[in-house]
């Protein structure tokens, strides 16, 4: 049954390029809901992100401050659209602004805008640096990894590691090096952007599997599709997927949410090695670019996290299609330069 | 007549058909006109361009509000202002009148404390440096004097045994934290068993009264669990002095290093969203001095030496534009009369800074360069600021810690100092230096005062 | 100094090149001077105009006019440049 009023969703993440932003395909998921109605609100960084452009999906879209500019420039920013628009919730899926929607969830939600994110202790634990900890905390295979201050803790790495290690930034970058040169290289060059420390990780062999899901932050399962990818681009992002039943997958999953009443949608980076045992690689604390391919197997992620957002009553989804793939195209979209110069200039649209 | 409109000089942007990288540039244009009431202009027509501004208003309220957050979690706590970060007299006073001691770490900040009048039990004196004659005078004035290496325990030692007192002494502890690099050149180690041999030292010459055990993790933390952990550490030393020694000390000092609302360079969000609170601080520190094992008959006193984060946002550096030029690669850059003679702590720190007076929204990128002919002489690498002309104001945020004491007299002079009181009231704290400040302190033999062009 | 025929200026201060299909955004200032320049006034005539409207010095006027003078011409907005 549908609710009869018509929901505000802000959505970030409009950059549906060839390193997609995810919004996109969560807004085609809130507007398949069958419990609500909705008007879409884009929040942009930049003039051409291709949904602005998209007026069958977003009905607006304004330009929001970048995530350096500190939450107050964000919350006054939003309180500003708010004004205008009357926003329900915001979903936010960049990484790099998680951060400041999760500081600001309480002030945005007096003013009357829900959001269902990760707890700040969460979106922490899970952080590259932590995630030894982590998976020695909850039970959880991860690859070995250490945070290192000087390329020369790397070579006493390598015995225990082995050959090739992942050398990773501590939040963006990361690179697979064979030797000691390779390593000291990517140790520079990673550093100087990043900064340190540097994480160098133990590589799994084996094959690579995703998994998306939603938990009601009280441990329960709402959603969860596991995934293989079937292509990769250049830039390390699927471009064709399908869906796999595998029950040790969705078991970690479970366990994961039950071990960290983990709070909001996620991404699960799991490596299955020879031996079929599964390595968590990575926890992304956001709903990833494929969703969609979760919503045409029947777990409206984007639909279920509003409700939990508005603490509707939410059933957990029991079942999904397996064997459905996504294939992902782009598509050229023909646009007035007017639509482009208000944007830009007024930085709404 | 129609008043003309205010002038802003053209600016033409090319619109980058870039996408969201993730790095945009932090804004920072909100204009601050205003100090506790008191308007930028007027404190730069009355006491000139450049100039240091302090809040007594916002050192009193960061204080006490350090001071409810160790005292609703923690019986006994005390606060000890850590001469170094700012030790002008009228802010060191500030802070005595809150309630706090003193930390000093040379000869000079201890004459300092004690011609404020801070009783010298209420002086702690750290440090690396105290010469026999600082030893002395701490020893006769009851002062508590944490030991920082042997040869500093064997000097306290003789001197004790030569003047039949007993000095009150603490041993600095370093320690791995969790946090590097890791501040092992102060004080005696925790892991290798260095600290425990000093205490026994102590404890068996009978020539000195332990009172207490001392940290400075380092400064600038962003981690209060590394604090947790030093605290626990020290609460194991207090536990096996007393298992050993039937003996308990009177207090547990743990240091500064919280960190204030800077933003480090290369961080990507800003500093006042990302740094943890005083309260964090207090919550990982009492906690982990309440769960350990140390169980005494009196709590220890918590001693905080913090200084950084209760001082740097009560300070402003207002300045004003020299020029702007374009370097050769098309960027604009900005000449302030500010640079880091003044502005020492630009060089960790991308320093908010925002114009003093209301400007359209359109913004440039901008690099901020000092009044040095110095190339390091670089405030911001890179800051998006609105169109500031000639002669505008800006002001530099959080600049109260470490600036006003690490300064330097190079090139030019160092500018006023000045204090709003807290009816909103411009006081001069430090005047401005003059050439004779620095030349009378200078001898000219005869041979050399003559010469001829 | 005449800016090119083709260049679309819009009043609020968006620029669209359709030979290059660069665009551009101005502010009041940087308009003004675009739509004098457009008109073939002589640099005097443009310090004079904005002098006139805006509070400033024409000696400031005149430095950062030709700041500007040099970045439309960096982008290639400017007439027959040689
Ligand atoms: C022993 C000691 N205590 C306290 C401080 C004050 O530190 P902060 O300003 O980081 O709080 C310092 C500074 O280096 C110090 O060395």
């Amino acid at each position: 049954m549908k609710n009869n009023k018509k929901l505000t969703i802000a959505v970030t993440g409009l950059n549906a390029i060839d390193s997609p932003g995810p919004g996109v395909s969560v807004i085609r998921g809130l507007l398949e809901a069958k419990s609500f109605d909705c008007r879409i609100i884009g929040l942009a960084y930049e003039s051409l992100e291709p949904g602005i452009y998209m007026h069958d999906l977003v009905d607006k879209t304004y330009h929001i401050p970048y995530p350096s500019a500190g939450t107050e420039a964000l919350y006054n920013r939003l309180m500003y659209i708010h004004e205008k628009e009357k926003l329900d919730l915001v979903i936010p899926n960049f990484d790099a602004e998680l951060y400041s929607f999760i500081k600001l969830a309480g002030k945005l939600k007096q003013s009357g805008i829900h959001s269902f994110l990760p707890t700040l202790e969460q979106f922490e634990a899970r952080q590259k640096v932590n995630l030894p900890e982590f998976g020695k905390k909850f039970n959880i295979h991860v690859p070995q990894s250490k945070a290192v201050y000087s390329s020369a803790e790397i070579f006493s790495l390598e015995q225990e590691y082995g050959w090739p290690l992942v050398i990773k930034g501590k939040y963006y970058d990361a690179s697979l090096v064979y030797n000691s040169d390779q390593a000291a290289t990517a140790f520079n060059k990673i550093s100087a952007r990043w900064g340190l420390p540097i994480i160098v990780q133990q590589f799994i062999h084996g094959t690579e599997y995703n998994v998306t899901g939603l938990g009601d932050g009280n441990g329960n399962t709402i959603a969860a599709v596991p995934m293989r990818k079937q292509y990769i681009t250049d830039k390390g992002k699927a471009w064709g997927g399908i869906t796999i039943t595998d029950q040790k997958a969705l078991d970690l999953t479970a366990h994961f949410l039950k071990s960290t009443k983990w709070r909001g949608a996620f991404e699960l980076e799991l490596m299955k090695n020879k031996a079929g045992e599964y390595y968590l690689l990575e926890i992304n604390p956001r709903i990833p670019a494929w969703i969609y391919l979760a919503v045409g197997v029947g777990q409206n992620i984007p639909e279920a996290l509003t409700k939990l957002a508005l603490d509707w009553p939410t059933e957990a989804f029991t079942s999904y299609e397996a064997g459905k793939m996504f294939i992902r195209y782009a598509w050229d979209m023909i646009v007035d330069l007017n639509e482009f110069q208000q944007i830009s200039t007024h930085g709404e649209l | 007549m129609t008043a003309k409109a205010r002038y802003e000089r053209p600016l033409i942007k090319k619109l980058e058909s870039n996408m969201p990288n993730k790095f945009g540039l932090r804004t920072e244009f909100e204009p601050l006109t205003h100090i506790d009431g008191v308007s930028v202009d007027s404190l730069i027509a009355d006491y000139g361009s450049p100039v240091f501004v302090l809040s007594e208003q916002k050192i009193r309220s960061k204080f006490k509000a350090a001071r409810q957050a160790f005292e609703t979690r923690y019986p006994r706590v005390q606060f000890a202002w850590s001469y170094k970060t700012n030790y002008l007299s009228a802010v060191c006073n500030v802070f005595h009148q809150e309630g706090s001691w003193a930390e000093v770490v040379s000869g000079f900040e201890y004459d300092k404390a004690i011609r404020h009048g801070v009783d010298g039990s209420y002086i702690i004196f750290n440090g690396p440096d105290k010469t026999e004659e600082d030893l002395r005078k701490a020893i006769t004035n009851n002062s508590l004097i944490h030991i920082d290496h042997l040869d500093e325990l064997y000097m306290i030692q003789d001197i004790a045994r030569e003047t039949k007192q007993k000095p009150k002494v603490a041993i600095r502890v370093n320690m791995d934290t969790g946090i590097y690099p890791m501040w092992d050149r102060f004080g005696f180690n925790y892991e290798n068993g260095q600290a425990w041999d000093a205490l026994n030292k102590i404890m068996f010459s009978g020539l000195l009264e332990l009172v207490g055990l001392h940290t400075h993790i380092g400064t600038f933390m962003l981690s209060p669990n590394a604090y947790a952990i030093a605290a626990s550490k020290l609460a194991n030393l207090a536990q096996r002095v007393q298992q050993k020694y039937s003996h308990e000390i009177n207090y547990i000092d743990m240091g500064g290093g919280f960190s204030s609302r800077n933003t480090l360079k290369g961080a990507y969000l800003p500093g006042t969203d990302t740094n943890p609170s005083i309260d964090e601080f207090a919550e990982a520190i009492t906690s982990a001095l309440m769960n350990s094992e140390y169980r005494p008959k009196t709590p220890p006193l918590l001693i905080l030496e913090t200084g950084r984060a209760l001082i740097d946002e009560a300070g402003y550096l207002l300045g004003s534009v020299i020029a702007n030029k374009r370097l050769s690669d098309g960027r604009r850059a900005t000449i302030l009369d500010v640079g880091v003679n003044l502005l020492f702590t630009s060089f960790w720190y991308d320093h908010k800074i925002t114009p003093a007076q209301e400007f359209t929204s359109y913004t440039e990128d901008t690099v901020i360069y000092g009044p040095l002919c110095m190339n390091i002489d670089v405030v911001r690498e890179n800051v998006s600021l609105p169109l500031l002309n000639k002669g505008d104001k800006v002001v530099i945020h959080y600049v109260g810690a470490y600036n006003m004491t690490q300064w330097m007299q190079f090139i030019t002079l160092r500018p006023n100092v000045v204090m709003v009181d807290l009816d909103g009231k411009p006081h001069l704290i430090r005047k401005n230096e003059s050439i004779d400040s620095i030349e009378n302190l200078e001898e000219i033999p005869t041979h050399l005062s003559h010469f001829e062009l | 100094m005449k800016i090119k025929n083709n260049i679309a200026v819009s009043d609020n201060g968006f620029i669209f090149n359709p030979a290059s299909g660069e665009s551009f955004t101005v502010n009041q200032v940087g308009l003004d001077i675009l739509n004098l320049l457009r008109k073939g006034e002589k640099q005097e005539t443009i310090i004079q105009q904005l002098s006139e409207k805006y509070q400033a010095d024409k000696a400031v006027i005149e430095r950062d006019l030709s700041d500007f003078q040099a970045m439309i011409k960096q982008y290639h907005l400017i007439q027959n440049e040689e």
